[in-house]
C-alpha cells in the first residue's frame, strides 16, 4: 500500500512538473501582455512532435535540446504576425484568437502525422528501474523531474539576474513606463512570448516520453495549467509552480482512494481556493 | 427603447416571420429542417451568453458546463425516471441554473481575463463527471436509449419524433418565450443597471448599486437559459455525449456572439446561422474542417471584430 501511494505520488509530481512548466509559461504571457494564451497546449504538442521528428536524425539528447527553440521560434513568428494585434484591445479578442489558433494547431498536428498514438523512444537505458523496492523510480522518471528543476531554476535566474529578465518584470508591473524609459517593449514583448513557448515546448518533449504523442496532448493538459494558475495566484510564478506541483500529487493520491475523480479533485481543490483565499495561495491582493 | 423606433420593429417582424416560415423556405434552397432547428438552438444559447457578455459585460469563457447540464439532465429524465419530454426539458433548465447559482458566489468578484479562466476551468467538472460515470452518463459513448417523447399538450398529442417541423415549432416558440423574458429584463430597470455595470463598473459601485449580486443574477439568468438550449440540443439530437460540456464548446457560442454583433440582441442568433451553416458544409467537405473553424476565428478577429451588425451599423452611419 505504501508502495500504491508513492508510486502515485511520484506520479503525480511528474505531472505536476509538466502543469508547472506548461502554467509558468502561460504566466508569463499572461503577466505582461494580459493574454490568455489558449494555444499554448498546442505548442506543447508541436514540441512534442518537433522531438519526434528529429529523433531519428540528431538522437533524444539532441531532439531535447532544439525542439524547444524551433517552437518557441514559431512562438516568435506567431506573437509577430497574430497576438500582437490584439494588445491593449478587449481580453476577448486574445482569447478567440489563440482559441482559433489552438484549433488550427491540434488539427494540423492530426493532418501531418495522423491522429493515432505514435511511438517516442527514450534512451533505453533511462528506461529501467533503479531499484527493486521503488519500481516506478525508473532513470526517466528522475531524469524528467531533474530537467524540470533546472529548467525552473534557469527560468528564475533569467528573470531574477538578466537584464531581459528585470524588464520582464519591471514591465509585469508598469508597462508603459518600461516603454518610456526607452526600452523597446514590442521586442520586449515578442522575447517573453517565445520564452514562454519554449517551456511549453520543453514540456512536450518530455510529456510525451510520459504521456504518449498525440494530437489531443495540448488540450488535456491545457486546462489543469489554468487551475495551476488560479490555486497559485495570479501573479505570482512561485505560486504557478506551487500550483501546479500540488494539483499533481493531488490528483495521483486520489487515484489511489477514489480513480474516477481523477481529473476531477483538481477543480475542487480550485473551488476551495478561490472559497478561502480568491487571490490564490501566492497571489497578490487586488491585482484581479 | 426609446420612443418607438421603426427601423427596429421592422427588423423584428422580418426576423420572425423568417423565422416562423423557416420550414417552407429552408428546404428550397438546400437546407434541412434539423439545421434550421440547429440554427434557433445554437442561437439561443449564444443570446443567452451575450446576456452576460454584450449586456452586462462579463466575459464568461464557460457556458458550455450549463449547455451540457441541460442536455444530461433532460436525456437522464426521460431515460431514467419517467418519458415526458416537458419535465425533462424543466428539470435540465432548472439544474443547469442551480448549478450556476452555486458556481457563481466563487466567480462574481473575478473580472476580464481571470473570470473567463475560471469559468472555462470549472466547466470541467462537469466534463470529468460526464466522462468518468460511465454507467450513469454512458462515458465517452454518450448516453444513449432514448429518445425525445411525444408531447401530451391535454388536448391533444403531438409527435415531435417522427416530425421535424413538429419539433422545430416547439423550439421556435421556447426561443419565443426566452427571447421574450430576456428582452423584458434587459428593458427593465434591473436590466438598465446591468449596461451601467457594463459601460462603467467603478462608477455604478459609487452610485450604490450592489454590483457583485448584479453580477450573480444576471450569471444566472444567462446560464439558465443556456441550459434550456442544451436540453433542447440533446432532444434534438436524441443524443447527449461529453463534447456537449467540453471546453471548446464555449468558444463556439463565444465566436457565434461575436460574429453576429455582441451589441445587438438580434447578433448572436445571426452568428449562429452562420456558423452553423459553415461548421455542416465544412464538415462535409474535409476532414480537417476544424483547422477552417480555427482559421475562421483568427480571421474575424482580425478582420471583423464587430461582427456582422455591428459593421452594417458602421457602414449605414459613415
Amino acid at each position: 500500500m505504501t508502495q500504491v501511494v508513492l508510486f502515485n505520488v511520484f506520479n503525480g509530481l511528474i505531472v505536476g512538473a509538466f502543469y508547472a512548466l506548461m502554467a509558468l509559461g502561460l504566466s508569463l504571457i499572461l503577466n505582461l501582455s494580459g493574454v490568455i494564451n489558449f494555444a499554448h497546449g498546442g505548442f506543447l504538442a508541436i514540441g512534442g512532435y518537433l522531438a519526434y521528428v528529429l529523433i531519428p536524425y540528431i538522437g533524444f539528447w539532441g531532439a531535447l535540446i532544439v525542439a524547444p527553440f524551433l517552437t518557441a521560434l514559431l512562438g516568435l513568428v506567431v506573437e509577430r504576425l497574430l497576438i500582437r494585434r490584439v494588445y491593449g484591445r478587449d481580453p476577448l479578442y486574445s482569447l478567440l484568437l489563440t482559441f482559433g489558433l489552438a484549433f488550427i494547431f491540434e488539427d494540423g498536428t492530426r493532418f501531418i502525422w495522423g491522429a493515432q498514438s505514435l511511438p517516442f523512444q527514450v534512451p533505453g537505458w533511462l528506461m529501467s528501474p533503479l531499484s527493486n523496492d521503488f519500481f516506478f523510480l525508473t532513470g526517466y522518471r528522475l531524469f524528467m523531474v531533474a530537467i524540470v528543476a533546472i529548467a525552473v531554476a534557469a527560468l528564475f535566474v533569467i528573470l531574477g539576474r538578466t537584464r531581459l529578465g528585470m524588464r520582464i518584470r519591471a514591465g509585469t508591473l508598469d508597462l508603459e513606463t518600461v516603454s518610456v524609459l526607452g526600452v523597446n517593449v514590442r521586442i520586449l514583448r515578442n522575447l517573453n512570448f517565445g520564452l514562454g513557448v519554449y517551456l511549453a515546448g520543453l514540456a512536450g518533449v518530455l510529456a510525451v516520453g510520459q504521456l504518449g504523442l498525440q494530437p489531443t496532448i495540448g488540450s488535456s493538459l491545457i486546462m489543469p495549467s489554468f487551475v495551476a494558475i488560479i490555486v497559485g495566484g495570479l501573479g505570482s510564478l512561485p505560486g504557478t509552480l506551487l500550483g501546479g506541483l500540488l494539483i499533481g500529487v493531488a490528483s495521483g493520491v486520489t487515484t489511489v482512494f477514489f480513480p474516477s475523480a481523477t481529473e476531477a479533485v483538481i477543480y475542487v481543490m480550485m473551488a476551495l481556493v478561490l472559497l478561502i483565499r480568491p487571490r490564490g495561495l501566492l497571489g497578490e491582493e487586488g491585482r484581479f | 427603447m426609446n420612443g418607438f423606433d421603426f427601423n427596429k420593429q421592422a427588423a423584428n417582424v422580418v426576423v420572425w416571420l423568417l423565422l416562423l416560415a423557416m420550414p417552407f423556405w429552408l428546404p428550397a434552397i438546400g437546407g434541412y429542417i434539423e439545421l434550421g432547428s440547429r440554427v434557433v438552438v445554437l442561437g439561443l444559447a449564444a443570446i443567452s451568453l451575450n446576456f452576460l457578455l454584450g449586456y452586462t459585460g462579463v466575459l464568461s469563457f464557460g457556458h458550455a458546463a450549463y449547455f451540457g447540464l441541460g442536455a444530461y439532465g433532460v436525456g437522464m429524465i426521460i431515460r431514467y425516471v419517467t418519458p415526458s419530454t416537458g419535465l425533462g426539458i424543466l428539470v435540465g433548465t432548472l439544474v443547469g441554473g442551480i448549478a450556476a447559482a452555486i458556481i457563481g458566489p466563487l466567480i462574481i468578484r473575478l473580472r476580464g481575463v481571470y473570470f473567463a479562466m475560471v469559468t472555462i476551468a470549472f466547466g470541467q467538472v462537469f466534463y470529468f463527471i460526464a466522462f468518468r460515470w460511465n454507467s450513469v452518463t454512458g462515458g465517452d459513448d454518450g448516453l444513449i436509449g432514448w429518445t425525445r417523447q411525444p408531447l401530451n399538450l391535454g388536448f391533444t398529442t403531438v409527435d415531435i419524433l417522427h416530425n421535424p417541423t413538429a419539433f422545430y415549432y416547439l423550439v421556435l416558440v421556447l426561443f419565443a418565450i426566452s427571447l421574450g423574458v430576456m428582452a423584458w429584463i434587459l428593458g427593465s430597470p434591473f436590466g438598465r443597471t446591468l449596461i451601467a455595470i457594463r459601460e462603467n463598473e467603478r462608477r455604478a459601485r459609487f452610485l450604490g448599486i450592489p454590483v457583485d449580486s448584479h453580477i450573480w443574477i444576471s450569471w444566472v439568468i444567462s446560464c439558465t437559459f443556456v441550459s434550456l438550449a442544451g436540453t433542447l440540443y440533446a432532444l434534438l439530437n436524441n443524443f447527449v455525449d461529453p463534447r456537449a460540456l467540453y471546453w471548446t464548446q464555449s468558444g463556439d457560442f463565444v465566436i457565434m456572439a461575436v460574429l453576429g454583433g455582441m451589441r445587438s440582441f438580434w447578433g448572436p442568433l445571426i452568428g449562429a446561422a452562420i456558423y452553423v451553416v459553415l461548421q455542416d458544409y465544412l464538415s462535409s467537405q474535409t476532414e480537417n474542417w476544424q483547422s477552417f473553424i480555427g482559421l475562421f476565428f483568427v480571421l474575424i478577429v482580425l478582420f471583423f471584430p464587430r461582427g456582422v451588425l455591428g459593421f452594417i451599423r458602421r457602414k449605414v452611419a459613415s
